[in-house]
């Protein structure tokens, strides 16, 4: 039974993952850029949740949708400021440009809500389910986690097969030339997807924080990185990818913290990572690329 | 008629020529009293980021491959170093050579290091290899994290996860896990530091000038054309990997022991970021870049200090900012100006 409690705090934790890593491979796929302050982004979508729940005294439905709104404003700016201007710029620059980003947001909020850690209240309270005569214990947050999961998977791969917007997007990603002679606009269809990623990120970060409820301005860091290793994990690019990335992920993480150690449960993660690149360079479910001459 | 110097020599005896000069007055501005305390206590660590950039530019510069890892190194090269000068306090009193035998140890170590990573690691390309260098990173902060090293009469006790040893009577912990090392002699000197920076730029500098710096240089720019002719791109790739990970664990035996406590936590992902930063700000395979990159940038957050709240969200915009502007037709329409100008 422990067991499977276990890996139900696994997949639950992994399914935050994957939620965060569908931004991290969406935004690789399309611009080629890794976001390092999609991490932060998380950060910023807890607590303008924390803030309408606490202060405003808004229902928890509601501070998500804010939450969400904000974030996909946020996304689309730091796009349109800080990336657009390096589109044809080395990868390089744009990742220091985005952790540029990164350092901003979390020193924005250092200022605007201190270092203090916040305690964040569960959007759906804390209530929990027992089975088994109580063997077995489910807590809601872990049900609204995986559903919400779920839901964005079946959303996300409808979107982007059957929707005309979706369909840009998988060209933009093919060849961004290509697309552009087509007819497509390649900045709006970086923008959308930025918006997405970014709303992903709100949701990610109230679920994340309903959890593991410690609200810090770093907060989102260490999940970003892992988060980013998901989506390396299951293919960067890939959306069915993020999704197995981070539920081995999360479920590697708590079944080492439960049977081998606290302290070396990162370690491990990573290590696995290492392993699985080795075998498969390009990920579990990545696409192999040829190199011509 | 043949010069005496070709412009390339002159320009590299001019540009030690500069380095010496301002280590000459920041040696000054200490005689004479003329710098505050907080730029003071800053100048040994801007000498080990500078060794840091200058080593990171090597793999990332000159190799061509992203390296999010490199501070794993720095706190191999650093923790060793301070066993070396715990475990040599009695047999060689003289600190500046327990000093340089630290260092030349953690660079040792952090070499092996290097080659335990690089070998898996360099197999990859790209972004999955810029995360398994993180992943390394990760797992080399996390490893040291729980290690428990003792020092008595018997020699070195070691241990992972928890204290698993007893100490005979005198004996004591040199490396006690997560709380890591306190109560370290501090034996870094900026005179040490700025010996270290000038060793590392003539060895960098000489090593991209040779005919293997070409090698690793040639593996970068076309690693298919490069193997055609020859060049074994698996070995170049390791060699460039190792010395840039000697050299960052050299900078961590000199950065560690210029504070009295440390801890594992403190060579994490941000560090390797930081150095990135430097690396890329000063230019990509510029080595020169790298040294004024890491001196003004380690420098800025302090000369900021007249703001205090708002100095790392300024440094943030700086850095973005800077990035923006290294990239726009403005600085293109500038430098064409001034081109014009000139002639």
């Amino acid at each position: 039974m422990a067991f499977l409690n276990n890996l139900i705090s696994g997949i639950s934790l992994g399914s935050v993952y994957a939620i965060i890593a569908l931004g991290y491979t969406m935004v690789y796929g399309i611009a080629k850029m890794l976001n390092f302050a999609h991490g932060d982004v998380i950060m910023v979508g807890a607590y303008v949740s924390f803030c309408t729940t606490s202060y405003l005294d808004l229902p928890p439905l509601l501070s998500i949708v804010l939450a969400v709104l904000v974030c996909t404003a946020l996304g689309v700016v730091i796009e349109r400021l800080a990336y657009k201007p390096l589109r044809e710029a080395a990868s390089l620059a744009v990742l220091i440009t985005a952790i540029g980003v990164s350092y901003f947001l979390q020193n924005a909020a250092l200022l605007l809500w201190t270092a203090n850690p916040k305690s964040f209240t569960s959007v759906v309270g804390n209530g929990s389910i027992s089975l088994f005569d109580g063997g077995l214990i489910v807590s809601h947050i872990t049900l609204a986690t995986v559903a919400a999961c779920i839901v964005i998977m079946v959303a996300l791969t409808l979107f982007t097969s059957k929707t005309k917007m979706g369909t840009a997007m998988r060209a933009v990603s093919e060849d961004k030339g290509a697309a552009q002679l087509m007819g497509i606009n390649v900045n709006t269809t970086i923008s959308v997807t930025f918006a997405i990623g970014s709303a992903l990120a709100a949701v990610a970060g109230v679920l994340l924080c309903s959890a593991y409820p410690l609200l810090v301005p770093t907060t989102g860091s260490m999940p970003g990185i892992k988060a980013f290793t998901a989506a390396v994990f299951g293919g960067i690019g890939s959306i069915p990818g993020a999704l197995v990335g981070g539920l081995m992920l999360g479920i590697i993480e708590i079944m080492s913290r439960a049977y081998i150690s606290m302290q070396l449960s990162d370690a491990i993660v990573f290590a696995v990572l290492i392993v699985v690149l080795l075998v498969k360079p390009d990920g579990l479910l990545g696409k192999r690329r040829n190199e011509k001459v | 008629m043949k010069k005496l110097f070709s412009a390339d020599r002159r320009d590299y005896i001019l540009s030690f020529g500069i380095v010496i000069a301002a280590f000459a007055i920041v040696q000054a501005m200490i005689l004479t009293g003329n710098i505050t305390s907080s730029l003071k206590g800053q100048l040994v660590p801007i000498c080990a980021y500078i060794v840091m950039a200058v080593s990171l530019n090597l793999t990332v510069g000159v190799l061509g491959e992203l390296s999010l890892g490199h501070a794993g190194f720095m706190s191999v090269g650093a923790f060793t170093g301070i066993v070396v000068t715990t475990v040599l306090a009695d047999a060689v009193p003289l600190a500046p050579l327990r000093l340089a035998l630290a260092i030349a140890v953690g660079g040792l170590f952090a070499g092996v290091a290097g080659v335990i990573v690089g070998v898996p690691v360099l197999r990859l390309k790209g972004d999955y290899l810029a995360i398994v260098t993180l992943a390394f990173g990760q797992i080399i902060m996390n490893i040291v994290n729980v290690l428990y090293i003792g020092l008595d009469e018997n020699g070195l006790h070691f241990s992972l996860l928890e204290q698993k040893f007893e100490l005979a009577e005198g004996g004591k912990m040199v490396i006690n896990g997560p709380i890591g090392v306190s109560g370290v002699s501090k034996l870094s000197t900026f005179t040490a530091g700025f010996v270290l920076v000038l060793v590392t730029l003539f060895l960098i500098l000489n090593l991209m000038h040779s005919r293997t710096g070409r090698a690793v240089m040639s593996v970068r720019d076309n690693a298919i054309a490069a193997e055609s002719i020859g060049i074994s791109i698996t070995r170049y790739k390791l060699l460039a990997f190792v010395v840039s990970a000697v050299f960052a664990g050299m900078a961590g035996a000199l950065y560690a022991m210029n504070y009295s406590t440390v801890t594992a936590a403190k060579f994490d992902f941000n560090t390797s970021i930081l150095v990135l930063v430097f690396v890329v700000l000063g230019g990509l395979g510029n080595i020169w870049g790298s040294v004024i990159a890491a001196a003004l940038l380690t420098v800025l957050p302090e000369l900021l200090r007249a703001v205090n709240d708002y100095r790392m969200l300024l440094y943030a915009i700086l850095l973005i900012v800077m990035m923006l502007f290294n990239n726009s037709k403005l600085k293109e329409r500038l430098l064409a100006r001034g081109r014009k100008e000139v002639e």
